[in-house]
C-alpha cells in the first residue's frame, strides 16, 4: 500500500514533469517572463536589485513566473513589510523587478 | 486549531469568505494608484495526500491572498484557507468521512510610517521564530507537514489581534538588523481567534556569508501566563541553491527543535533545467518534554522524526511535493508517505489601462 503510493508519487512526477517540460518548449513565454530570463543573462555583474532578490525573497521561495508589470509596485511593498526590508532595497527591488 | 499538515486555522463558516470579499470590493472603491500599485491576487491551489501509519487522507485546499496599496504609505492585505478535509472513517466503518474549512489566516492593514517602522494593525502572523511567518504558504513550504514545534510561541492560533511594529532597524553593507514587537488582544471571535499575549523578535543578517541569526520572545498573558523563546539560523552560501534552515524554541513544558536542507540541483544545467528543478530535502526534529502538562501542542512524549522529501519545481509555477517520514516515540513507531502538488497563481484584480 505505502510502496505502491510512493510509486505512484513518483510516476505523477515523472509523467507531470514531462509534460510540463513539453509545454513549456511549446508555449510562447509571456512578455515578463521573456523579461526575466532576458534580465537574468545580462546580469553579469549582478544589480543592486538583483542581489536584493537573492539575498531576501529567495531566502523563502523561488522568483514567481511572468507576473505583470501593473502589479510589480504592490509586490514589492507586500515584501517590504513581510520580509522587513529597508526604504533601500524596495527601491532596488522595484527597479529590478520593472527596470 | 493546528492541522495535522499545514498550518491551518480552520473555522467552519462563509463569514470568512464575506470577510474576504468585502475587503477586495472595499479596496476596489477605494484604490487609486499609480501604474505600478495595481492591487493583487495571489495564492496557492493545492492536492495533498498523506498516509500515516497506514491510513490515506485527501486535503484539496486553496489559499487566496490579497495585497491591495492605498496612496504611497498604506497596505491591505489578507490570506485565507479554503480546504476540504476527506479521511477514512475510524475505527471499522469502511469509506471516508469529510470535513471543509474556512478561515482567514490574517488581515491586516500596514502603513509605513518611516524608513525604519511598519506599523501593523488587524489580525496579524505572530512572528514568533521564521515558520509561522514565512513558511506557511503552501506554494512556499517544502514539506507538507509543519514542524513538531510550530505551536511553541505562536499563541495557539497562529494569528494575534491587534497591533505591531516592525522593520529594518539598521542596514549596513556588511549586516542589516531587523525586528518586531506586538501585541495581541483575547479574542473569542470565531474568524479573529487570538489569544492575549506580546512579544517580539529581532534578526541579524550578514550578507557576505548569506547568513541569518534570529532571537525571538513572547509571553501568552492570559490564564496561566507562559514564556517562550525562540532562535533561528538559516545559510543560504552563494550561488548553490542550497539552503539550510534551522529553529529552536522552548516553553515553560516542552521545548524542540528542527533543521532542514533543500538543494536545487542548479549545477546540472542551471535552475530552469530538467535536472535543476529538482529539489531533495531532508528534515530532522525533535521534541523534548519538560514536564506532563501538555498545554502547548506538542506530542505528549519525546519525538524524534526524520523526513526526508523529493520536490520538483515545475515551470509555470507549479510544485510537486513528495516525501516520506518516519517518526519515533515511546508511543509507537511510524511512518508518514505524503504527496502533493501546488499551483502557485498571481495577477493583477484588474487590468490596467494602457498608457
Amino acid at each position: 500500500m505505502r510502496s505502491g503510493q510512493f510509486l505512484f508519487g513518483v510516476l505523477l512526477l515523472a509523467s507531470v514533469s514531462a509534460l510540463a517540460v513539453g509545454a513549456q518548449n511549446g508555449t510562447p513565454v509571456t512578455a515578463p517572463a521573456r523579461k526575466a530570463t532576458a534580465r537574468k543573462q545580462a546580469s553579469q555583474p549582478q544589480t543592486d536589485g538583483e542581489r536584493v532578490f537573492k539575498q531576501n525573497c529567495f531566502r523563502c521561495h523561488a522568483e514567481p513566473e511572468g507576473f505583470s508589470p501593473s502589479i510589480s509596485g504592490t509586490i514589492v511593498r507586500h515584501m517590504r513589510v513581510r520580509a522587513s526590508l529597508s526604504q533601500r532595497d524596495e527601491e532596488q527591488l522595484l527597479q529590478f523587478l520593472n527596470p | 486549531m493546528l492541522c495535522v499538515t499545514h498550518h491551518f486555522k480552520p473555522r467552519a463558516s462563509a463569514h470568512s469568505i464575506r470577510v474576504f470579499l468585502f475587503a477586495l470590493v472595499a479596496i476596489g472603491i477605494s484604490y487609486r494608484g499609480a501604474a505600478q500599485d495595481t492591487p493583487l491576487i495571489s495564492g496557492g491551489i493545492g492536492f495533498f495526500t498523506s498516509t500515516n501509519a497506514g491510513s490515506t487522507s485527501y486535503l484539496p485546499i486553496t489559499e487566496p491572498l490579497l495585497a491591495a496599496p492605498l496612496g504611497r504609505r498604506l497596505l491591505v492585505e489578507s490570506r485565507a484557507a479554503v480546504l476540504e478535509s476527506i479521511s477514512p472513517n475510524s475505527d471499522e466503518e469502511r469509506g471516508y468521512e469529510h470535513a471543509h474549512f474556512i478561515g482567514l489566516t490574517y488581515l491586516q492593514g500596514d502603513f509605513i510610517a518611516s524608513r525604519h517602522i511598519t506599523a501593523i494593525a488587524g489580525y496579524y502572523l505572530v512572528p514568533f521564530n521564521t515558520y509561522n511567518d514565512r513558511l506557511t504558504p503552501i506554494w512556499i513550504g517544502n514539506f507538507q507537514d509543519v514542524p513538531l514545534i510550530l505551536p511553541l510561541g505562536i499563541l495557539s492560533s497562529g494569528s494575534g489581534l491587534g497591533g505591531m511594529l516592525r522593520g529594518s532597524a539598521i542596514q549596513r553593507n556588511k549586516y542589516s538588523i531587523d525586528y518586531s514587537y506586538f501585541y495581541s488582544a483575547r479574542s473569542a471571535n470565531e474568524q479573529f481567534s487570538a489569544h492575549r499575549g506580546s512579544g517580539g523578535s529581532a534578526n541579524l543578517y550578514l550578507p557576505e556569508q548569506r547568513l541569518e541569526l534570529g532571537l525571538s520572545y513572547d509571553r501568552l498573558l492570559q490564564g496561566k501566563h507562559e514564556n517562550f523563546y525562540g532562535a533561528h539560523a538559516w545559510w543560504e552560501p552563494r550561488d548553490t541553491g542550497f539552503r539550510l534552515r534551522s529553529e529552536f524554541a522552548r516553553g515553560d513544558h516542552a521545548q524542540g527543535y528542527w533543521i532542514e536542507a533543500d538543494y536545487r540541483m542548479k549545477v546540472f544545467g542551471g535552475f530552469d533545467s530538467v535536472a535543476g528543478r529538482l529539489e531533495p530535502l531532508f528534515r530532522i526534529q525533535q521534541t523534548f518534554r519538560r514536564d506532563t502538562i501538555a498545554s502547548d501542542g506538542l506530542p505528549l512524549v519525546n519525538t524524534q522524526r526524520a523526513d526526508f522529501g523529493l520536490d520538483y519545481n515545475l515551470p509555470h509555477n507549479t510544485r510537486i511535493l513528495t516525501s516520506y517520514a518516519r517518526q519515533f516515540s515511546a508511543t509507537g513507531n511510524h511512518n508518514v508517505w505524503e504527496t502533493g502538488i501546488v499551483y502557485r497563481f498571481l495577477f493583477p484584480t484588474w487590468k490596467e489601462k494602457q498608457q
